[in-house]
């Protein structure tokens, strides 16, 4: 049972951080902070469901969160449905239709899928650029209408971060509870070898694209919430290719493969990115130093924090997952 | 009609700069199974050496090719010796995230010091004119320098020593070292042939087209849709695969909004995976 795993109340813990800190004095800049954070740990988390648990590399992770978005804003702005309902949606249509693509795409082993992920990211924002009832290349945007039944635009922000915060932790829960599955073990084989676990009668096609479907759900709610708040979408910020690298660092940096690494890695990377984006002699070179820090983390402690951690203490392992 | 032919015309020519662009990655790829995300970074490091070589010299920009394919060589040895050797024969996720994270190194640089605006090579070759159409002298040059170089790695590859221990380590890397070949000697000359071939197209490409540092990444994509055509190492069966993929971009855009072309190459991409893993000209099977 998931409920007597000690981890599962540390994630309830940090989430009633996030939701405590904030209201605590109303403060709306620390909210704005967290809720970058936030996003950041959704994304890693359930990028880790793919190349932490499965070894597989998505470089277009972004596409359900963008895809998300669009659907979402598509939803609450043109036909006028509520906000939840909305991103619900938009997160049953985004994983659908990474479900069947990920059908034809899985079959594709290791290296080829990965290629294929970097041309998906293209191809969709391809599409969402053309499409015509999307606002093509100049996007989408919120009437000031839809926060009204929230309650005004005030209101509307502060239940758009507990609905994001909520979703922080059910992916992390989700990473969780996967992990101590059998379908979690099922995933470890195909990472440590595809062969042998398709041998021991781990349906591995289905398997992969049922992983890449579930690591699109969240991410997508997650955008349509998120783009729901700023009140506007376009390709170019709704599939910015940098955001989807950039969770493959916050991943590798905190520790593929374990829950909370991914979150660690996620609050650690966005913090360092907000301190060199506010840098004046280093906001130039954001992208230089993350790379540089996945580099020397690929080489020299592929585990990230976390591995360096259960190295460290190797009984950690039983309460930190 | 006689439209259709000359953008076909066109994407021929440009299709054997795709090609040349192709067959770094292939020849990599092939010879140490490392999938090498720099490549993007590295033809738009192709293309701003034009343009700074260019500016500098004003000579003849299909001369300025040496320098290049010089400057693409010291470059593909210290990306090698910098995040490529340590990674060689770890899992493939090791290699793809080492190389990508040395593309974003060399990504970000360039952003910080030439933006992502524009550029391009203000150097013109006159072309030749036939009826309605204009085929530009940039486009002929470029396409002959392609299939020259193609040509002469092809020699290289099977007329010389070390390209013979190249593709000798690429069949089989131990019994190569057994029959006293230094892999690691070969694997870096290989990474750095690779990267100046990158480099190279990513010149001939600023002869034709203008360009950001960001420009690289499109070419990258085409490279990988070439490659997987062509099947994997196979670095002439690249060329020509170039050159289809060249054709069928000459054929599509008279009719399309040019915007829909990724999403063309990379329907391509995924029906040639699935339908034909081992590329249409390869035999091998491949993992």
């Amino acid at each position: 049972m998931i409920l007597r795993r000690p981890f599962f109340w540390i994630i309830l813990l940090i989430a009633a951080g996030f939701i405590y800190l904030p209201l605590h004095g109303n403060n709306v800049s620390l909210r704005e902070d967290l809720i970058l954070i936030a996003i950041a740990i959704i994304l890693a988390s359930n990028l880790n469901l793919m190349i932490g648990y499965t070894g597989y590399v998505n470089f277009g992770h972004i596409v359900f969160y963008g895809l998300g978005g669009y659907v979402g804003l598509y939803l609450t702005t043109v036909r006028g449905w509520n906000l939840v309902l909305s991103a619900l949606v938009a997160g049953l249509v985004v994983s659908l239709c990474a479900f069947l693509f990920g059908l034809a795409v899985l079959r594709l082993r290791g290296a080829y899928f990965a290629l294929a992920t970097i041309g998906i990211l293209e191809a969709v924002q391809a599409f969402v650029s053309n499409f015509d009832p999307w606002g093509r290349s100049t996007g989408m945007y919120l009437s000031f209408e839809s926060y009204q039944p929230l309650g005004g635009a005030m209101r509307a922000l502060w239940i758009t971060y507990f609905l994001i915060i909520a979703v922080m932790a059910l992916s992390m829960i989700l990473s969780l509870a996967i992990k101590n599955s059998k379908f979690g073990l099922g995933l470890f084989a195909i990472r440590e070898d595809e062969d042998a676990a398709v041998v021991l009668g781990v349906n591995a096609t289905v398997y992969k694209a049922i992983v890449y479907s579930v690591s699109a759900f969240l991410p997508a709610i997650a955008g349509a919430l998120m783009f729901y708040k700023n009140g506007m979408i376009d390709p170019s910020i709704a599939f910015e290719y940098m955001l989807s690298l950039e969770g493959i660092v916050m991943l590798m940096l905190g520790g593929q493969g374990s829950v909370i690494g991914a979150a660690l890695g996620a609050t650690l990377y966005e913090k360092l990115r907000s301190y060199l984006l506010t840098s004046p002699a280093l906001s130039n070179f954001h992208l230089v130093i993350s790379g540089g820090l996945l580099l020397l983390v690929v080489l020299f402690a592929p585990g990230g924090l976390i591995g360096w951690l259960y190295r460290l203490m190797p009984r950690a392992r039983k309460v930190i997952e | 009609m006689s439209g259709v032919l000359a953008s076909m015309i066109d994407g021929l020519l440009v299709g054997a700069v795709y090609g040349l662009a192709a067959m770094g990655l292939s020849l990599i790829w092939g010879v140490m199974d490392v999938i090498n995300l720099t490549h993007g970074a590295m033809i738009a490091l192709g293309m701003f050496s034009m343009y700074l070589l260019f500016a500098a010299t004003h000579i003849n920009a299909y001369v300025l090719l040496l320098p290049t394919i010089g400057a693409g060589l010291v470059i593909g040895l210290v990306v090698y010796w910098m995040a490529v050797h340590w990674v060689v024969g770890r899992s493939m996720l090791m290699s793809l995230l080492s190389t990508f994270a040395v593309n974003m190194i060399v990504i970000g640089i360039g952003t910080a010091v030439w933006s992502t605006s524009p550029y391009n090579v203000n150097f013109v070759l006159p072309g030749i004119t036939i009826g309605a159409y204009t085929f530009t002298g940039n486009h002929m040059a470029a396409a002959i320098s392609a299939v020259v170089i193609a040509l002469a790695l092809q020699f290289f590859l099977y007329r010389t020593r070390t390209g013979k221990a190249i593709r000798a380590v690429a069949d089989n890397r131990e019994a190569a070292e057994l029959m006293g070949i230094s892999s690691t000697a070969v694997l870096s000359i290989a990474f750095a042939i690779g990267i100046a071939l990158a480099c190279t197209s990513g010149a001939l490409v600023s002869t034709l087209f203008p360009f950001t540092i960001l420009s690289g990444g499109v070419y990258q994509l085409k490279s990988f849709v070439v490659t997987i055509l062509a099947g994997l190492g196979k670095p002439f069966g690249a060329l020509v695969a170039g050159v289809l993929l060249g054709l069928l971009e000459g054929v599509v855009t008279p009719f399309i909004a040019v915007s829909w072309i990724p999403l063309i190459e990379f329907g391509l991409f995924v029906v040639v995976l699935v339908a034909f893993p081992q590329g249409i000209f390869g035999k091998r099977a491949s993992a």
